[in-house]
């Protein structure tokens, strides 16, 4: 396999081509754009055999792909922030009804006031909607975590998103290995739908049908339940997927499970709990510190068990790109639920809103400011 | 690590440069990265893009705050506050002007020794071999004579690869365009 230099929307764009879906359907919008264009384009060129269908809007573009998936077909989609918000309703009904949806979401912000620029912010809108939810760091792992995301989904018929850092991964160049068509089926079957969970004119089933308060929560609860259930599926297919494509990791992880990643030292007084693209900047930040570790969350749904890695240290700062307005950020929220009763400092470091760059300077500053508690904005 | 912060308006092929100065660092056998800010999007606005090249694979994504190399490619935004950032004794300036070094240096509200500009009348070599004002792929010739990093048979085939869709007569003059940008260092 070789190592190629592409820009991010590219090496994600190559990917998908290369697990051959049979539907592709999207709205352009900035920053997914390049991803859906060069989709488009190999359709064009004859070097994919997928149906491509533009849509009228997001919403459309979600409803097409629900659609082909409820036909029994290998589906994709990629959309950014007021883009998902218009699918939003279709997210939750993908979900719903079991579909294995595989969607980009190439997460930027979310107006008013209106801004292009990377956050979390769209991400954070779809976090209750019943999908995995899997954040990148660099173009490797976009690709990596693609390749996993249809067999996770198509194992466990729960749709999966894969979120990648608007501009930072999408319109960035970085070297990157794209595997082809064959060492993706060492992992990925042709995708055979189970009988009677689709729609088929031979075999005729309902789907989506009308549940009364005696039965919707237990269909709920279902739901719940799988994704919970997916955690150690998740591991699984990472370290095997690692395996059949290895590729250098930059820094030395501590611990890597697929769904988490630890760098740092062994008993850190600090710990950094981040998701995204930032954990590349946090890492450099932290690499000669003897005192901080960054816990990198892969998998925010399901979200996995942290407790491990919080015993020993003093500090816990949280760094997120998102909000929740009127209370804590969403990864916060988390880690204090799941550290109901941690005895530390814990904080919540509300960072790169709208595109703000985050520094070495600005983790540095955290770092500092650690041993305070409460929710900051930088 | 070197750190390359490319500055220009839209339309320019600023985000380009950057690209090519990494694509052109990869093939030499380097890690290297590149990534563009960009401005409100239409036409004409000020973009900003970031290169950089190191012998270890590069993780951090922060913007370029300190320039090793700063590459002006309209030089009505040689005072941009935004432009200036950052520079330190050691960085060198690559731009776009029939000006010279001292001219520049005088010219310029932040201290930047002349020799360590490196003036380049690209868009009168653009115009030249382009007949348009698309200074981007002169200027890199200028970089790879200046900071001797990138090879030219690597950026030649970086351009060649980038420019594929525009045709090969499009090629050819930027090449040629890149050449002269080379040859006319060397000489000066």
């Amino acid at each position: 396999m070789t190592i190629s230099f592409l820009e991010g929307s590219r090496a994600i764009a190559q990917t998908i081509a290369n697990i051959q879906p049979d539907v592709v359907s999207a709205y352009p919008i900035t920053p997914q754009t390049h991803i859906v264009e060069d989709l488009a384009r190999f359709k064009a060129e004859k070097k994919a055999d997928y149906e491509y269908l533009l849509a009228e809007s997001e919403a459309a573009a979600a409803s097409i792909v629900l659609g082909a998936s409820a036909a029994g077909a290998r589906v994709y989609t990629a959309t950014s922030s007021q883009g998902l918000l218009l699918m939003l309703e279709v997210l939750y009904n993908a979900a719903g009804l079991r579909l294995p949806l595989v969607m980009t979401v190439a997460n930027r912000a979310v107006g008013a006031p209106i801004n292009i620029w990377n956050d979390h912010s769209d991400a954070m809108a779809m976090r209750d909607a019943g999908w995995v939810m899997l954040f990148a760091e660099n173009h490797q792992e976009a690709v990596d975590l693609h390749v996993i995301a249809y067999r996770l989904a198509e194992s466990t018929n729960l749709p999966v998103a894969v979120n990648v850092d608007g501009f930072i991964l999408t319109h960035s160049h970085e070297s990157v290995i794209i595997p082809d068509n064959k060492t993706i089926k060492k992992i990925l079957p042709d995708y055979l739908p189970t009988d009677g969970a689709f729609l088929d004119t031979k075999n005729p089933t309902t789907i989506g049908g009308f549940f009364t308060s005696e039965h919707y929560w237990l269909e709920r609860k279902q739901l719940d339940t799988d994704l919970k259930n997916a955690l150690p599926l998740i591991s699984k297919l990472y370290k095997q997927w690692k395996k059949i494509l290895p590729t250098p990791s930059p820094v030395k992880a501590k611990f890597e499970n697929g769904l988490l990643e630890y760098c740092g030292p062994s008993h850190p007084e600090t710990l950094i709990i981040a998701m995204g693209s930032m954990a590349g900047t946090i890492k450099e930040t932290i690499k000669d510190n003897k005192s901080v570790g960054l816990l990198k969350i892969r998998s925010f749904r399901p979200f996995p068990d942290i407790r491990q890695f919080t015993t020993s240290c003093k500090h816990i700062a949280v760094v997120e790109k998102a909000m929740s307005s009127g209370a804590s950020g969403p990864l916060y929220a988390e880690v204090g639920s799941s550290l109901y009763n941690y005895k530390g400092v814990l904080s919540d470091n509300i960072v790169g809103l709208g595109g703000r760059d985050v520094s070495l300077q600005t983790i540095k500053h955290i770092i500092k400011s650690s041993g305070k508690a409460g929710i900051k904005f930088w | 690590m070197l750190q390359i912060r490319v500055h220009g308006r839209g339309g320019q092929g600023v985000v380009t440069t950057a690209e090519l100065i990494a694509y052109a660092a990869f093939k030499d056998g380097y890690f290297a990265q590149a990534f563009p800010f960009f401005g409100v999007e239409r036409s004409g606005a000020p973009i900003t893009a970031f290169a950089r090249i190191d012998k270890k694979t590069i993780i951090t994504r922060e913007q370029i705050y300190e320039p090793n190399y700063l590459i002006i490619l309209d030089s009505t935004l040689i005072n941009d506050d935004v432009c200036l950032k950052g520079i330190t004794p050691n960085t060198k300036l690559i731009i776009n002007s029939k000006d010279s070094p001292e001219t520049i240096s005088k010219l310029v509200k932040r201290k930047i020794k002349a020799r360590n500009i490196l003036t380049i009348p690209a868009s009168e070599i653009a115009l030249n071999y382009l007949e348009r004002n698309i200074v981007n792929t002169v200027v890199l010739g200028a970089f790879a004579r200046l900071s001797g990093t990138i090879s030219m048979n690597s950026l030649k085939s970086a351009i060649t690869e980038k420019l594929a869709d525009k045709g090969s007569v499009q090629v050819k003059k930027n090449i040629n365009a890149v050449n002269a940008a080379f040859k006319y260092e060397e000489i000066s």
